[in-house]
């Protein structure tokens, strides 16, 4: 093992305001009170953002009313230029953009540099694409916009999950009020100013700032004709029971405990890479993290073996520094559920393992962790843990680990190891899963339609499929 | 009335016994047999006792419906399209039978028709609703649509419009738990389907108060999605919307009233479908 010696990327390249507005309708403005947000590898406080008040809700939901109208009446090929424009800001900004996520997420910075920044351009360029060509779509001849969209998102990839929202809402002519996640609200404020430098009209893109309350406000709010949220499954319940009978379209991307399967004949140095991206990529914040590894009997020991070395391997520290793999876990509320539920995985019974691993003093931190002899009724086989946390799992035939994987509410994503075709194909048929990686695994493309089966949600954001969401 | 009926009765005939019709008893239609509702309870519709389903009579549809879906779904579209094909000659075989219950010819012709409509997408609609998708990488992409495995319907009263709800569900590969609304057809129905191949469990047909068992399915952890397009109370669609948040299930309610008489287009199918999407390297 060499020893690497540090290489932060600067941070001179993004200036952070102290304090952050509203922006509604194309103006930044205060609301009541306001939140601290704080870089989470070492508890700085970043910057001061506006809280928003309900009537602050309903002024975004007017603003983007009164946007509305002209905006969807624009040609396609006008507003499709807007989001060209839009990309290409955010190409142009993207060194900017990758810092400043880093610091508001505490994700490493390859991963915010290398995913999620070229995730962002690539996704608004896509749609730009569409927004002319609707009616090619699939979706009938004259498909129409739905309006007002209300769009919640999370904090683990907190400008890709924007992408997601505005980029198809945009192109299918709607107009949108966002509210980025509580913990990770800077990267939303920025694009605001991407909006600015685009000349998009005032009111076509809103951003309101806050916690549950100002979410639960914009989702329930009566001139929202389409809601949009990603998060965990408890919350997404909560929004479809306010939504129901109220006519909105809504679209949800929630939970999962994906299984990601290793069949015997798996290559293994690949299958241990795709093991730890599945579920150490972004600290195992990801919603379709491989958070239940599956493992042929047969090849358990070796696998495991070869895994822990690997892991042993992984650096955990500065989310800047250009070396590091694990960040910092974004909040304590959330280390503390990882916590929690680590701890409940001991007590069950199973058995806990972290390679040596040094965590910094200050920020939150949780040393990349394996759980053995875990059966299919621990908590931690069963929940959702958003944290780098694998429970290991065994099977000895194809059915076993079909009916294991299936065996969850959720229903986002699985993975498949093996090198025999036909055996991908029949168990990604049996799979109920909306994604599906078989030998990879957390792979993302703007063309390439996400979303869950079951308790993981419904509605798909990518690819041509994404556009439904946001029309008529 | 045909020309070849005979206007009155022959003159021996009168000394006769006269000829008691057999009537039919109107039972549920669950797992491929005609089941009494478990309650023993029956309702009156224009002279007929008919079954009054319960709520265990929605569960054991629930629990049929599971047990007939993967294998259902696993059969190939050409096959499940025949099938459907089939349920269209049977309804053509018993015209006079729903006629008999009211139903205009122009309405069985329309169903027929629509059975036909439908028996042809089963091999067609993953071709519009799939894609491979270009991903900037060396990966092969590709999205299929799949069932959502049991579909709760609650039905409308019409011939045509529960074949419009019917056939979009289950020529994708679902199954389905259907509240009938219009008793008597909906049953003549059910006879139609068993004697059309379509395999017992993929259909069941309860006949009652929606009001009274949709709440039931709305709740079912084990009902993937709910088709509400013959809810006519505005409260109770959104009281099973609400109902059915509690396990995230797809929910289907069209707005307005639907003219089943209309291209039905893409919808009825599509919103009781998945999208999985499979990805895998290419290399050497």
């Amino acid at each position: 093992m060499f020893d690497y010696a540090p290489a932060p990327e600067s941070r001179s390249i993004v200036t952070i305001e102290p304090t952050y507005g509203l922006f509604i309708d194309g103006q930044f403005s205060d609301g009541k009170g306001t939140f601290k947000t704080i870089n989470p590898a070492s508890e700085e406080v970043l910057a001061e953002v506006a809280m928003a008040a309900p009537e602050d809700v309903d002024r975004a939901v007017a603003a983007a009313r009164r946007a509305f109208g002209p905006w969807s009446a624009l040609p396609g090929a006008e507003r499709a230029k807007y989001l060209f424009r839009i990309a290409r800001i955010i190409q142009e900004r993207s060194r900017e953009l990758a810092v400043l996520e880093s610091l508001d997420n505490g994700k490493p910075i390859k991963e915010s540099r290398d995913v999620d920044l070229p995730l962002v351009a690539a996704h608004f360029f896509y749609y730009a694409g569409w927004a002319d060509k609707l009616a090619y779509a699939g979706f009938g001849p004259d498909p129409k916009p739905l309006g007002v969209a209300g769009q919640v998102i999370p904090w683990n990839f907190p400008l890709l999950m924007l992408a997601w929202k505005i980029a198809p809402a945009l192109a299918a002519g709607n107009t949108v009020v966002l509210k980025p996640a509580e913990t990770t609200p800077l990267s939303a404020l920025f694009f605001a100013d991407v909006c600015r430098q685009a000349d998009l009209p005032p009111g076509v893109v809103n951003i309101i700032t806050g916690a549950g309350d100002t979410g639960r406000y914009l989702v329930e709010h009566p001139d929202v004709d389409k809601v949009a949220f990603t998060g965990s499954t408890e919350v997404g319940r909560q929004i479809a029971r306010s939504v129901a009978g109220t006519g909105k379209k809504l679209t949800l991307e929630l939970g999962g405990k994906a299984a990601n399967i290793v069949f015997d004949d798996a290559p293994i140095d690949q299958a241990v890479e795709g093991i730890v991206n599945g579920i150490f990529f972004n600290q195992g914040h990801v919603c379709c993290a491989g958070s239940r590894l599956l493992v042929q009997e047969s090849l358990f020991e070796e696998l495991l073996t070869s895994l822990k070395r690997r892991m042993a391997t992984l650096r955990v520290g500065d989310p800047l520094d250009k070396n590091t793999d694990i960040g910092a876990i974004n909040s304590a509320a959330q280390l503390a559920r990882i916590t929690e539920l680590s701890e409940i995985g001991s007590s069950e019974g199973a058995e806990r393992w972290s390679p040596p691993c040094e965590l910094p003093d200050r920020g939150f931190w949780f040393a990349p962790t394996i759980f053995t002899g875990v059966t299919q009724a621990h908590r931690i086989a069963r929940e959702e843990i958003f944290g780098p946390v694998l429970s290991v799992l065994t099977f000895r035939t194809p059915e076993e680990a079909i009916e294991k994987a299936n065996n969850t509410p959720y229903g986002l994503s699985a993975g498949i190891w093996t090198e025999k075709g036909s055996r991908i194909l029949a168990v990604a048929d049996q799979l109920r899963a909306g994604v599906v990686w078989a030998n990879t695994f957390n792979k993302f493309d703007p063309t390439s339609p996400f979303g869950g089966y079951k308790e993981s949600g419904y509605g798909r954001e990518g690819g041509r499929h994404g556009l439904e969401a946001y029309l008529a | 009335m045909p020309k070849s009926a005979p206007t009155k009765a022959p003159k021996a005939a009168a000394a006769a016994p006269v000829r008691l019709s057999v009537r039919k008893t109107y039972k549920l239609y669950v797992g491929g047999t005609f089941p009494r509702s478990e309650s023993g309870r029956t309702y009156l519709v224009d002279g007929d006792n008919v079954a009054l389903a319960s709520r265990k009579d929605a569960r054991d549809a629930v629990v049929a419906a599971r047990k007939a879906q993967p294998k259902w779904a696993g059969a190939t579209a050409y096959n499940r399209g025949q099938v459907v094909y089939r349920i269209a000659e049977m309804v053509e075989a018993r015209r006079a039978e729903f006629a008999a219950l009211g139903v205009p010819a122009a309405e069985v012709d329309a169903a027929i028709d629509r059975l036909i409509w439908y028996a042809g997408w089963s091999d067609k609609i993953a071709q519009l609703a799939g894609n491979a998708n270009p991903v900037a990488g060396p990966f092969f992409n590709i999205s299929s649509p799949e069932p959502t495995g049991v579909v709760g319907v609650v039905a409308p009263a019409s011939l045509l419009g529960l074949v419009s709800v019917v056939a979009p569900a289950i020529v994708t590969g679902n199954t389905v738990v259907v509240l009938a609304a219009g008793p008597q057809v909906a049953i003549t129905l059910a006879e139609v389907l068993a004697t059309s191949d379509v395999p017992g469990g993929v259909v069941n047909i309860l006949t009652g108060h929606a009001a009274e068992t949709a709440p039931w399915l709305a709740s079912h952890d084990d009902v993937n999605a709910l088709d509400l397009t013959g809810v006519t109370d505005p409260e109770l669609a959104a009281e099973l919307e609400r109902t059915a948040s509690g396990t995230l299930k797809r929910v289907l309610r069209p707005r307005g009233k639907v003219d089943f008489t209309a291209d039905p287009g893409l919808r009825p199918m599509t919103a009781l479908l998945e999208t999985k999407t499979v990805w895998h390297p290419k290399g050497y």
